[in-house]
Formats: structure tokens, C-alpha cells, sequence
């Protein structure tokens, strides 16, 4: 059973003025599936599509963004949803927060600055299920935050007395309070230290565990992947170059792009040259031909500057889509 | 100047804010009794490491002059920075000491083209009398980062990749040929592929030009790349302080054993010793409030000593590590020795 199919996804930004219109190409044919009970990762650079993507599959398509062709559907069980076609009552009463929730980068600008967490908490469960008992409330608020090991005092303070680490996980008991199957993390942990970073991580990882539901994790931080995901896609200009379940992505990465992410980490205790890819990431209004990444690919043949490779699978679970690896090979 | 002059001595440097209203404040002491230095025959990069909040960039602002220190001072090729009064002086010491910082868009206005910055420095530093010398000294700042005038003239800051205009950005503080540059997380918001390419250029900067690097950063990852030593800050102190291999291989203080315990490594196969649980801060102000040992609160090794007066400097090996663990013999300090 899947709980998210994606298929062949094509999700641009096109707008028109003074007669001349532009088309920005985030998402060019993205196909991919997600299973209950899993942490999916998503990596890439800045401007790869991977925000537009969220924004498709959580149902946030607001103009100049708009969905051309594909389709994306979710099942959650008993009830099955088209998010291209739902509307925005329906979606609001029934999907967002009960049963796909967001955590966001900046934690700060989720919480109200004014308003103590707790109402912040109140203004949330209040729209999706009016509150009639708010002692109840208050109980079922602080069992919640406790059993994600945050102190009830929290839940009294405004959000500038809570350290980044603190507000973030805040974030994330907020957007759980409804147990959602899907829980979208874009780059959750980008502004915090690596001490705060591993605390945050480790309680997307524990709530994971405890009602099984799916993770989504957004981040271009590779060793981030390495750590918390069950399966990683990488992204570069709008599609996908590979995906494969975290071993095989890191110690058998098959596409190029992902090999020079995966080596060019600095690792302590090793001091030798990394390098760096050369050129620049392409401009989405006017993508390469071919295969996107060729103008950057050490490998790179005359095939690669004329065709497109299709994403093909390799393995079982690891598929990819670069012209020197063909169908079943290693 | 001496022979044996260093090019940055810090010593004693403590910041103190004051916070809260007029009457009711709190004090936060951001930056607390720092020490280091840096000498000049030998340029090194040395990097200050820590999580946010911990003092790095109030440090930095001192060293550029921005802050004065509340206590102790600043020596810049043997000059106390804050004595440094008239005009021609602070421009003298600017051409020396100069700064890159964190998010290279934000450093370049989107609706000037980065090629006036350049020839802008040139003209405040007074380095050239007519158009065809700061043409050339600005083509010169520009090779030096593997750039030249020809791709950058006339761009505005959107026609360029995010690595390519950091490099502008390095090239800028490179036109009056600084001894001193200091980076400020140069490449937290430089995109994955282009990273090692800024701090490539911070290693070819020490081996070419003899330019001394300070590199803040919280990523020990790269810190651990670039750097000969390395300063780990904890809540304005710097809890340690050596040669980055000793410290981030053989980490002696607590605090520096879990920030290199929490650095993700990119090995799956890594994870078990990652997903041990760690206890968190709640809060910063607690921490800046705390007396004796600001890491006592979350240090496995907690003894009642640490809660009662700041732990001294002890030399381990080549580290200096400010920590009881490894005190000589641990002395009960007097009462009333800290506020």
C-alpha cells in the first residue's frame, strides 16, 4: 500500500507581463512513492525544485505555481484524496495539520511572538475540532508535550524566551497534536548547531517510531540523510538523478551528481583536497537540453547533450536516471 | 614593529550587554576573559567554533572594531585597537583587517552591480589616482579568486551563482592586501556543490598570498578541513583551544567531545553511536546565568566544583582546555570570588 503517489509531476511558475511570459520549470517530471512507516529524505541544492515539490503535495498552489500535468494522490486508509482537485474547504477541514502536517525552517516566524506557545497551540486545535472542554484541552496539550520530552513550563513562555533548539521543537509538538500520517520536515535543523541539530533530529526519529507514521525530510545536508533516513531521492534542476534507500545512496551512489555530493564532504579526521563540481546550477526558466546536469559532468557524452535520461531501475528500490548505467545493470 | 610582534593578540577580552530595561536589566556577559593569539611570520587559519549564541560574532566585531571591549583589549600588530581615534588610523587598520560575511546576497544590494563594491574600496582606501590603475588593482583582487573583471563587470548580484558572488565577496576584502581577513560563516549559505570551492580559497589565500584567516563557523566539518587551530566557544568562554587535529580527534572537554560526538558523519552504517540521546539547554539565558562552569548544567562529568567558580585554563597536552577533569589538584575557591 502506498500512503503518497506522485506521478510524472510537472509543476511550473509561469507568469505574464506586458505580453511576454516566462516559465520556470521547478518540477519537470518527478515520479516517486512514499509508504507508511518511513523516513523519506529529499536532498538537493538551493533552487532544485525541492520546496516547489512540498508545496504541490501539501496542497499549498497558489498562483504563479501551477500544475500541469501528473497527478498525486494520497490514501490515508479509509479516505482517499486527489490533491490536484480537492478544494480548499475540504482541504483545510479535513487534511491540513489532521492529516498532513508541516514543520517549517524558521521556527520563529510559526510561533506568534505576542501570544504564549500555549495559544498558539489553542488557535490550532481550535479550527479543526472547536474546543468545548478547555481543562481537557490544557490536559491532553501538556500529555502531549511530555511525552515528547518537552517541559510543561514551555507551553507558558512566548517564543523569544525559548532557545532555537527549544522553538523548533515546539514547532514540531504543534504539528503533531493531531498524529498526522504525513509529516513534511523542510530543513528543520539548517539554522540550529549540531548539538541542537541532533536533539531535534532525535525527536522526528522518536515519534516516528512511536505511531509509525511517514517523515518527509527536506534538507541538502547529505550526513543529515545518512543518519535519519530509510531512503533518499536527490534532486538537481527540477528531476530526479537518483533515488535508493540510504545504504546503496552512500556506498554505492550510481549517478555522478550524487557521487561528487557524497565525496566532497569533509569528514573529521580526514584532511585530503575535496573538490568542488565546476560551473554553476542551471537557471530553471532556460534548463540545459538533455540531461540537466551535463554541462557539469566529468563523465558527460554526446548522448548526455542531446537526450534526456529516463530514471530506470537498477535494483530493487534504486533507480536512477544517467545515460551510463542501464536497466538491471550495477 | 619587533621581530617576535604578533599580528593579533587578544587578551583578557570580556563583553558585557546590558539587557532588560533601565532599572530591571540583566547583565549577559557575551564574551568572558577570551584569550588568543596569532602571530605574524606564520600565516594560519584559525578558526572559532561554537553553537549560536556562544560569543562568535560579538568576538568577531571586536577584532573588527565594531564593539569595545568592556575589559581587556585588542592588539593588532602590537596597537590597542580601541586607542585607534582619527580617521587616516582607522582607515590604516581597515586596509589590514578586513571582513567577509555570511550571506554574500545580503552583502551586495540587488540593485547595484558588484563591480562598483570593488572600485568603491578602492576609492575609500584612497589606493588609486585615476581609472586605469583601480581597473587594475581590482582585475588583480579578482584573479586571486579565480575570477576576473571581464565576468563580473556590469553584473548585478542575481546574474551570478551563489559561489561565484561569495568570490566577489572575498576578492573585495582582498583590494587593500590585508594581513587579516576575517570570515564570519563564509559558506553556511553557499549551496552544497560550490562549498569547497570558497574554502579551497581560503586554504590557496594562507599558502599564496600570507593571509591570516579567522574562520567562524559551527560546522567542525569543515573547520576541521581548513585550519591549523581551532577555538571552541561555550556561552563567551573558550572551553578549548589548540591544533584542530588534537582537538577534534583527541577532544579533551566535555563539551567538545559531544559537539564532535554530534556531528552527523555521512556513513549510514555510523548510526547506532549518533542516536545515543543527548540532554538540551532550555533555555539561553539560564546558561549565560549560570555560575562557575556554563557547561556544568549538561556535563556528564558535573562535579560540585564546577557549579561554583569558573574552572581554570589547564594545558593537555597541546590544548588549553578550561576544565576541572584535568586540574591538578582542585582547590575550594574562596567565597564570594564570583558575582
Amino acid at each position: 500500500m502506498t500512503l503518497l503517489s506522485v506521478q510524472n509531476l510537472h509543476a511550473y511558475y509561469r507568469t505574464e507581463a506586458y505580453g511576454i511570459s516566462r516559465t520556470v520549470r521547478a518540477v519537470d517530471g518527478v515520479s516517486f512513492d512514499l509508504f507508511p512507516n518511513e523516513i523519506y529524505g529529499v536532498a538537493g541544492e538551493s533552487s532544485c525544485g525541492k520546496t516547489t515539490l512540498i508545496k504541490v503535495i501539501s496542497g499549498s498552489i497558489k498562483h504563479p505555481l501551477k500544475a500541469f500535468e501528473g497527478s498525486v494522490n494520497y490514501n490515508f486508509g479509509d479516505y482517499k484524496v486527489d490533491m490536484l482537485q480537492i478544494s480548499q474547504s475540504e482541504l483545510r477541514r479535513n487534511v491540513r495539520w489532521k492529516r498532513i502536517s508541516y514543520v517549517m525552517q524558521g521556527s520563529m516566524s510559526v510561533l506568534n511572538p505576542v501570544r504564549k506557545v500555549i495559544k498558539t497551540f489553542e488557535d490550532i486545535v481550535d479550527t479543526h475540532e472547536h474546543i468545548t472542554d478547555k481543562n481537557e484541552f490544557l490536559q491532553r496539550t501538556r500529555t502531549h508535550v511530555n511525552r515528547l520530552g518537552l517541559p510543561t513550563d514551555v507551553l507558558n513562555a512566548y517564543p523569544h524566551q525559548l532557545s532555537g533548539g527549544m522553538r523548533q521543537r515546539v514547532a514540531i509538538a504543534l504539528a503533531t497534536v493531531f498524529q498526522p500520517a504525513l509529516i513534511i520536515a523542510d530543513e528543520p535543523t539548517t539554522a540550529l548547531d549540531v548539538v541542537v541539530q541532533r536533539g531535534v533530529l532525535h525527536m522526528i526519529k522518536d515519534i516516528q517510531a512511536t505511531s509509525n507514521n511517514t517523515v518527509l525530510l527536506v534538507t541538502h545536508d547529505m550526513a543529515v540523510h545518512a543518519n535519519v533516513a530509510d531512503r533518499v531521492m536527490i534532486m538537481y534542476a527540477g528531476r530526479i538523478a537518483e533515488e535508493a534507500p540510504t545504504e546503496s545512496i552512500f556506498n554505492a551512489p550510481l549517478h555522478p551528481y550524487t557521487q561528487h555530493l557524497i565525496n566532497s564532504l569533509p569528514v573529521i579526521g580526514e584532511k585530503s583536497t575535496k573538490a568542488s563540481l565546476k560551473g554553476s546550477p542551471p537557471n530553471l526558466a532556460d534548463p540545459p537540453s538533455g540531461c540537466r546536469f551535463h554541462p557539469r559532468c566529468p563523465y558527460v557524452m554526446d548522448e548526455c547533450r542531446t537526450v534526456a535520461p529516463d530514471l530506470i531501475s537498477v535494483k530493487e528500490r534504486h533507480r536512477v536516471a544517467c545515460h551510463l548505467v542501464k536497466e538491471g545493470s550495477q | 614593529m619587533s621581530a617576535n610582534e604578533k599580528l593579533l593578540d587578544v587578551q583578557h577580552v570580556t563583553v558585557e550587554f546590558h539587557i532588560g530595561g533601565l532599572l530591571a536589566g540583566t547583565l549577559l556577559t557575551a564574551v568572558n576573559d577570551v584569550s588568543f593569539s596569532l602571530e605574524s611570520d606564520k600565516p594560519e587559519i584559525f578558526t572559532l567554533a561554537g553553537e549560536s549564541g556562544s560569543g562568535k560574532t560579538t568576538l568577531s566585531r571586536l577584532l573588527l572594531r565594531d564593539l569595545e571591549p568592556t575589559r581587556g583589549k585588542v592588539l593588532f600588530e602590537g596597537r590597542d585597537v580601541s586607542t585607534i581615534r582619527k580617521r587616516s588610523e582607522f582607515i590604516e587598520f581597515m586596509k589590514q583587517v578586513q571582513p567577509v560575511f555570511q550571506n554574500p546576497f545580503d552583502t551586495f544590494s540587488p540593485l547595484r552591480r558588484v563591480d562598483a563594491y570593488l572600485f568603491d574600496t578602492v576609492k575609500n582606501f584612497g589606493m588609486a589616482s585615476n581609472r586605469r590603475d583601480a581597473t587594475r588593482i581590482v582585475d588583480d583582487a579578482l584573479r586571486k579568486v579565480g575570477l576576473s573583471l571581464d565576468e563580473v563587470r556590469q553584473r548585478y548580484p542575481h546574474e551570478l551563482s551563489g559561489g561565484q558572488i561569495q568570490r566577489v565577496s572575498v576578492a573585495r576584502a582582498l583590494i587593500s592586501e590585508p594581513k587579516l581577513v576575517l570570515a564570519d560563516e563564509p559558506v553556511s549559505m553557499v549551496d552544497a556543490s560550490l562549498r569547497m570551492e570558497i574554502v579551497n580559497l581560503f586554504k590557496k589565500l594562507r599558502d599564496e598570498q600570507g593571509v591570516s584567516v579567522v574562520y567562524i563557523t559551527h560546522d567542525l566539518a569543515t573547520a576541521y578541513y581548513i585550519s591549523d587551530r581551532i577555538g571552541i566557544m561555550l556561552r563567551g568562554y573558550i572551553v578549548e583551544l589548540g591544533p584542530v587535529e588534537d582537538v577534534l580527534e583527541r577532544p579533551a572537554h566535555p563539551y567538545t567531545q559531544l559537539l564532535k560526538e554530534s556531528v552527523p558523519e555521512p556513513a549510514p552504517e555510523k548510526r547506532e553511536s549518533w542516536a545515543k540521546h543527548i540532554e538540551l539547554g532550555t533555555t539561553e539565558v539560564k546558561e549565560y546565568g549560570r555560575i562557575g562552569c556554563k557547561f556544568a548544567g549538561r556535563c556528564p562529568q558535573v562535579m560540585d566544583i564546577c557549579r561554583e567558580a569558573d574552572p581554570p585554563d589547564v594545558q593537555v597536552g597541546r590544548q588549553t582546555v578550561k576544565c576541572y577533569l584535568y586540574a591538578e589538584h582542585v582547590e575550594k575557591p574562596q567565597a564570594g570570588a564570583q558575582p
